[in-house]
């Protein structure tokens, strides 16, 4: 039953990195593609979550975890940066 | 049907592989609401689904599948770093999106902010506001 559920969940998850990846592609601004790319990051850590639970090991959490981070950081980051360079282009 | 069949093991591998499903499903809803919806907020509320609940029912799902009861504060844990982290991240994001007008506003059904700004755009002078506007 294990290997069915990783087969559903793979082909599942393989559906939605594409959907993800198409809208960081043509996604019409740069806060659309940070927020598809976190999307994306949160489709990985699924897949490392259904790694660990069909094969019973935990050696991805702490993976699972700096990825949640590198999205977090990644995302404030460009929020930061979006918002700063219109303050800037509005003063000028 | 023989009820030596239903064992803890085979129900407790039912429950968490409908969990994966679940859980493998709302990357899928959000990857559909991304591609469909029609401007940044409304993404927004989409790709929140595997953030938070589908977190939530894969790592229910695993510890399920560990079978053994000190996993679970570690993803615990790891799930309310998530719960932490995601808000914070979607605040930074929308508030960029509401200040370089990445929204439609005929689709929102009420702005609170808009007499803040209003008033705050009052108070600096008109002319800055409406160029804005017409950048969008």
């Amino acid at each position: 039953m294990m290997q069915l559920v990783l087969t559903v969940t793979t082909v599942l998850l393989s559906l939605a990195a594409g959907g993800a990846i198409i809208r960081i592609a043509r996604g019409p601004s740069l806060l659309d593609r940070v927020l598809a790319a976190d999307v994306l990051l949160a489709i990985v850590g699924a897949a490392l979550c259904i790694d660990m639970a069909v094969n019973r090991h935990l050696n991805n959490l702490m993976l699972l975890v700096a990825v949640s981070l590198i999205g977090f950081v990644g995302s404030v980051t460009v929020a930061r940066f979006v918002a700063d360079r219109r303050e800037k282009s509005r003063e000028s | 049907m023989n009820p030596e069949t239903f064992s803890a093991d085979t129900v407790i591998d039912a429950v968490s592989a409908v969990f994966m499903v679940v859980g493998a499903l709302m990357s899928l809803a959000a990857a559909v609401g991304l591609l469909r919806f029609p401007d940044l907020m409304t993404r927004m509320h989409a790709a929140t689904k595997p953030q938070v609940l589908g977190l939530f029912l894969l790592l229910f799902a695993l510890g399920l599948q560990m079978r053994s009861w000190w996993v679970w504060p570690v993803l615990g844990v790891a799930w309310i770093f998530q719960l932490l982290t995601v808000p914070v991240s979607a605040h930074m994001v929308g508030r960029a999106g509401y200040r370089t007008k990445h929204l439609h506003p005929e689709l929102l059904s009420t702005d609170e902010l808009e007499a803040v700004v209003q008033q705050a755009a009052g108070k600096r002078g008109f002319g800055d506001d409406d160029a804005a506007t017409d950048r969008r």
